[in-house]
């Protein structure tokens, strides 16, 4: 591996590891107080909560349209750290909410031939089969941790979109061997250009080997993944950005699929929180999308990795039984 | 033109994939709104009243699984992995068919590409496909049951 690509991708991977292996936080955060949900208003009428829920992920729609992320980052920080909903539920939800998404974009995009099947199907085998293992572990560790790592990812996640470049067309000179045998390469048609772009990609085997610990923690957090697909797709294997999105979008169908099952088969779904949410992002989407048209781009984006910065300190502090705010 | 030449357009595979996708995710779609509304308006009962939810949501799954299994159903067993069909005629269980038919469209989707795989010789992924066919199916299945 050589150094440039060691210190274009160390940030990712110092995240994603240390995200993964703060053992110091574990020993420090307190079951009880990661578990104390918010108070439920017994006051309260039953329909107040679907009905706020909705509103909110309308909201959290349209954010989430405008600052170029999933629902599914948004969601579960958000919904687990301000609402009375527990971590279990919240997951199970987040992972259907960032599912939704990526079916309603997902026939779309292969048609046109922006996400590439053969790109996706090695990425996704990897991907989903560590996104179970990741439910799997996630379901088992007590909430306290789990809410502890998800507000460190959450924040790891902000440095990776504070930092992170783009480039529309990496340069990728010689397909590695393996992409070349599994004739991982694509035409697309740039339609602002008008110009058909030959792609192919490099690096595959660093880069499917960073979808297992991609994998693990789109299950374990119910997070969905876009956020860190991207730039591995862009980045390190060297896809054109918009391939990359629409992959990473159709990808999250079979990586949120395989671990959606194990929240569902867990028991971890509650029609009265999935449904609402699942309206109030998708409709959000609709509205955001108009919106985009006329919105600054990068005053949204600030608001965004503003509103993650928040949630992911709120549950990293929720985690370690710290009252913050 | 080559069996393996690339083109700009999407491989027969690709859209015979997307177009199972698309009609999938419409029918769950559809299906999520009409069971949701037969829950929340009350045309069908539910097994956990709406007026107590809000008392169970907040508590981690194990603990959730159980009061409802203590105060409504009263099986044997908590009420995990598949046993939510035996309660498709409640209201709040009948959501579980459009979240099973949005989870499960993806491996109908897999299946179908593999014939078109094999044919073309292609053979490396046709068996990645068959594995990933055998993943979702495992997790979909209910095996890998685990909790705190």
């Amino acid at each position: 591996m050589s150094k440039s690509i060691v210190q274009k991708f160390g940030g990712i991977y110092a995240f994603l590891i240390c995200a993964l292996t703060l053992s110091p936080v574990w020993a420090l955060a307190s079951e009880a107080g990661a578990s104390a949900p918010v108070p439920v208003d017994s006051d309260m009428a039953w329909w107040m909560w679907p009905l706020i829920l909705l509103v909110v992920t309308f909201v959290m729609g349209i954010v989430a349209v405008l600052g170029g992320v999933g629902g599914g980052v948004l969601y579960v920080p958000i919904i687990s750290g301000f609402f009375p909903f527990h971590l279990d539920f919240v997951r199970g939800t987040g992972l259907l909410v960032a599912l939704s998404g990526a079916l309603a974009a997902g026939p779309g995009l292969l048609k046109m031939n922006m996400a590439s099947l053969r790109l996706a199907i090695p990425v996704a085998l990897i991907a989903s089969t560590m996104a179970i293992v990741g439910a799997m572990v996630g379901l088992a560790l007590p909430t306290n941790i789990v809410q502890t790592l998800l507000g460190a990812t959450i924040l790891g996640i902000v440095v990776i979109m504070f930092t992170a470049k783009k480039s529309e067309y990496p340069e990728v000179k010689e397909a590695d061997t393996l992409s070349s045998a599994l004739r991982i390469t694509g035409i697309y048609h740039e339609a602002s250009s008008g110009q058909d772009i030959n792609w192919k990609v490099h690096r595959t085997p660093l880069g499917l080997a960073t979808f297992i610990i991609i994998g693990f923690m789109a299950g374990m957090f119910g997070l969905g993944a876009g956020w860190a697909n991207v730039p591995v797709l862009n980045l390190m294997m060297g896809a054109p950005l918009k391939i990359s999105v629409a992959t990473s979008k159709f990808l999250l169908s079979i990586t949120d699929t395989s671990a959606a099952w194990i929240y569902m088969n867990k028991g971890c779904v509650i029609p009265m929180m999935v449904i609402p949410s699942l309206i109030g992002i998708m409709l959000g989407s609709f509205v955001g999308v108009r919106i985009l048209k006329v919105a600054k781009p990068t005053f949204i984006r600030w608001m965004v990795i503003t509103i993650l910065a928040f949630a992911g300190i709120k549950a990293l502090t929720k985690g370690l039984g710290i009252d913050l705010f | 033109m080559t069996e393996h030449q690339i083109s700009a357009q999407a491989t027969d595979e690709q859209l015979l994939y997307a177009n199972i996708l698309g009609k999938g995710m419409l029918v769950g779609l559809v299906l999520l709104f009409i069971t949701f509304a037969l829950y929340v308006f009350g045309i069908m009962p539910a097994v956990i009243p709406l007026t107590e939810i809000s008392g169970l949501w907040n508590q981690p799954v194990h603990e959730y699984l159980e009061a409802i299994n203590h105060n409504y159903l009263h099986w044997d067993k908590l009420p995990t992995g598949w046993s939510w069909v035996k309660l498709i005629g409640k209201g709040d269980f009948l959501n579980f068919i459009p979240v099973a038919i949005l989870s499960g469209v993806t491996i109908l989707c897999y299946l179908a590409i593999v014939p078109g795989l094999f044919k073309r010789g292609d053979k490396a992924y046709a068996i990645m496909a068959l594995a990933e066919v055998f993943i979702l199916s495992l997790a979909a299945s209910g095996l890998l049951a685990v909790g705190h």
